[in-house]
């Protein structure tokens, strides 16, 4: 079965065509895709290569050079977990495991229900709030494993 | 008459439940109050803050109010600012709020973040007004003369970088902002994009003028989509306004700005690498000659600063270069918008003249740990940063004096660790970025660095002994040494700041 339906197709020319002309679109395109789609198929690839007069080879290696950019399809919502030292500080090795272990994926993977990605952050910019976590865009402070479950909870019904 | 009542819209404060807050304010008594939306104050564990105006006009603070607690406190008399446990009194008059010199953030948590008449109320434009009627050379003098240095971290001096961009001959010049804030720790960048954008837009418009650029873009981090929403709804409020544009306030320059996301690679903040992104390219770092100034975006000169360097060019226009650098120690003049992050029981931004200890920092304003546990180790300056001990925390932050003790200043980040944090650990983790976050241009760094965490496993593991100290300690000075930009070239910082203040942890059996 292909990755990309017709519809997707009209949704890159559509994204390709409202690029044109800007200077270094790439990646503003690849964002634009990767919001409408939830990720970047190989088609899509193709297609972006075409539309911007770069090689295939170009483009793929940009979205393999940015960890925001997805080569797979995704759950319903992406949960992010921040790792980086601040949130160490307050103990986030605990919040990570938890995630770990509630949706019974690694970082990258996707719960076995298909409502949640996890991926790992470095930073969020909550510093003084850690553990921090984000949920489609949506940020959560003090996160311990317990307000966890009733953040994931809450989005799992979405 | 409504009762005007203010509320943080700061992601962070979304992140403690200010919407949910603001939601129920509104539920509950929106035939009654108007509820602005505000930048955050800074005081990060007293989100969500209310403030509300009382019969004087004055601004009184309760916090932190969760929506639960919002009916108790409308019947206790919130909107008439009654006493109560969680009321705070003003801000101003807060020991925290009080002692801090805000120039950069002067607005911030003040006004309506994306209201260009709240700002112009707030001294706002006064800046580029001024640089209207001076010459390029005359605005570069002043940023020049007021002393200030590359917030981004490496503390070059603007004006000088300015300078180099204005003496350039090209049709094209663009000024970029470095919003990638890729260091843990630091969060000063995105307060001041939530909480006051157009002085960010404003700092860029003067820069543009001054060197003759017409078009700025900024390069914004992906995880800050709050950040993203208010930059571009204040710059759509500044174009319509004619602050952006074709004719800049009328005097006949072009100026005009756009906001691009980046896509989650810590070394996007690089600035070549950054200029690598914004083309479309994998973000692998240039080798440097010839710098950005001399041929930096598509090839042209290109002024590229950190956003607080460039939001602090409008205060420098408007009250004057002697103003801004009367505040400051030695050579690091003004302010810098310092973040206390980690276990702190006070953790926020404090906007200080340099000069001002750790210490004070870490316990007068920070209020000691959050755990009640000593606090062992602070890393200052992001994930590139030194780890420092207790029998430093008497140093003045100031570039120098960082420098000579073998930190960093950075960013202006601090995170606090508690007696609990194991150091061997933190050291393994800064290879572990490294590794992670390397763009694979150069050896050094990119092997380096998987082979800095393979070594620390087995340090760890107690399997190595002083030899596994002697490695590290050559692998550092390989990378150090032989990378090309900072990623591989400072995680020595970390790694070795740890080994050599404590070294107990790399001794220990586990
Ligand atoms: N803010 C963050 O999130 C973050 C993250 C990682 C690293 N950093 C900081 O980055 C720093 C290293 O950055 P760097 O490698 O860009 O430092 P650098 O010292 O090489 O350059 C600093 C700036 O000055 C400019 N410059 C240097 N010489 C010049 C000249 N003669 N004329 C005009 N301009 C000149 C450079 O182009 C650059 O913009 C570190 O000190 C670290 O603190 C910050
Ligand atoms: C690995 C690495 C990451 C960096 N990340 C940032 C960053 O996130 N933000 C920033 O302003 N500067 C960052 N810098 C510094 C920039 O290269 C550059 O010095 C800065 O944008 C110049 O602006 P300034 O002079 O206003 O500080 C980084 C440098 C290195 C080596
Ligand atoms: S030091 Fe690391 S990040 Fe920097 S250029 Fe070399 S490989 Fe890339
Ligand atoms: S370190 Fe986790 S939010 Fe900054």
């Amino acid at each position: 079965m292909a990755e990309i339906d017709s519809e997707h197709t009209l949704t890159v020319d559509r994204i390709l065509a409202a690029h044109a002309g800007r200077p270094g679109p790439l990646l503003p395109v690849l964002h634009d895709v990767q919001n409408q789609l939830g990720w970047i198929p190989s088609e899509a690839i193709a297609q972006i290569a075409l539309g911007l007069n770069l090689s295939r080879a170009d483009v793929h290696g940009v979205v393999s050079f940015y960890h925001h950019f997805r080569t797979h399809p995704v759950g319903r919502h992406i949960v992010q977990v921040c790792r980086a030292e601040a949130c160490q500080a307050w103990n986030c090795q605990a919040t990570e495991a938890h995630a770990q272990k509630r949706l019974g994926v690694d970082y990258g993977g996707t719960s076995a229900d298909g409502c949640f990605t996890l991926e790992a952050a470095y930073c969020l910019g909550n510093c003084a709030a850690g553990p921090s976590v984000m949920v489609d865009g949506k940020l959560y402070g003090r996160v311990t494993p317990q307000r966890l479950d009733t953040v994931l909870d809450d989005w799992s019904k979405r | 008459m409504a009762t005007r009542i203010y509320v943080s819209r700061d992601a962070a404060a979304q992140a403690l439940g200010a919407d949910e807050t603001a939601a129920a304010l509104l539920a509950a008594a929106g035939a009654e109050i108007e509820l602005v939306r505000v930048g955050s104050r800074g005081m990060v564990w007293l989100e969500p803050l209310v403030e509300v105006t009382d019969a004087a006009g004055q601004r009184i603070a309760y916090g932190p109010v969760m929506a639960e607690q919002v009916t108790e406190l409308l019947g206790a008399g919130l909107l008439q600012a009654a006493p109560h446990p969680l009321r705070l009194g003003r801000v101003e008059d807060m020991p925290y709020f009080a002692k801090q010199e805000r120039l950069t953030f002067a607005r911030v948590g003040i006004i309506d973040p994306v209201s260009v008449d709240e700002y112009v109320a707030h001294g706002g434009y006064e800046g580029l007004k001024r640089a209207l009627t001076l010459d390029g050379a005359t605005i570069v003098q002043e940023v020049t003369d007021s002393g200030l240095r590359g917030r981004g971290g490496a503390a070059f001096p603007t004006g000088i970088k300015w300078k180099t961009v204005l003496q350039q001959e090209t049709a094209q010049k663009y000024v970029v902002c470095n919003a990638d804030e890729g260091d843990s720790g630091t969060f000063s960048d995105r307060m001041l994009m939530e909480g006051d954008p157009l002085c960010l837009v404003e700092g860029m418009t003067i820069a543009g003028v001054a060197v003759g650029a017409t078009q700025g873009y900024i390069y914004l981090r992906s995880e800050y989509p709050h950040a993203q929403v208010a930059l571009e709804q204040a710059i759509a409020a500044a174009r319509s306004r004619g602050y952006l544009g074709r004719d800049v306030c009328g005097s006949g320059k072009a100026f005009d700005l756009e906001v691009r996301m980046g896509a989650g690679a810590y070394i996007c903040g690089e600035e070549t690498s950054l200029l690598e992104s914004l083309e479309g390219n994998r973000a692998e770092v240039r080798y440097r000659p010839p710098l950005p100034a001399i041929k930096g975006l598509f090839g042209q000169p290109t002024v590229i600063n950190n956003v607080i360097s460039l939001a602090s060019v409008p205060v420098i226009l408007q009250r004057g270069a002697a103003h801004y650098r009367d505040f400051g120690m030695g050579r690091s003049r003004g302010t810098l918008p310092i973040q206390l992050a980690g276990n702190l029981l006070h953790g926020g931004l404090v906007e200080k003249a340099f000069g001002v200890t750790l210490r004070e920092l870490l316990y007068d304003f920070g209020g000691g740990s959050a755990s009640g546990r000593p606090i062992r180790a602070v890393q200052v300056g992001g994930p590139l940063g030194a780890y420092i001990p207790e029998s430093q925390f008497d140093t003045p932050l100031d570039y120098e004096a960082f420098t000579a003790i073998g930190a960093l200043v950075g960013h202006g980040g601090i995170v606090a660790f508690d007696d609990t944090v194991d150091m061997a650990h933190m050291a393994r983790y800064a290879m572990e970025f490294c590794a992670a976050e390397s763009c694979g241009k150069c050896t050094p760094c990119r092997i380096g660095s998987t082979r800095g965490v393979e070594l620390m496993d087995r340090i760890i593991d107690g399997k190595e002994g002083q030899g596994g100290i002697d490695q590290l300690t050559d692998l550092c000075e390989t990378m150090q040494h032989g990378s090309l930009c900072g990623l591989g070239g400072m995680t020595p910082f970390p790694v070795m700041s740890a080994v050599k203040h404590f070294a107990a942890d790399f001794a220990r059996k586990r």
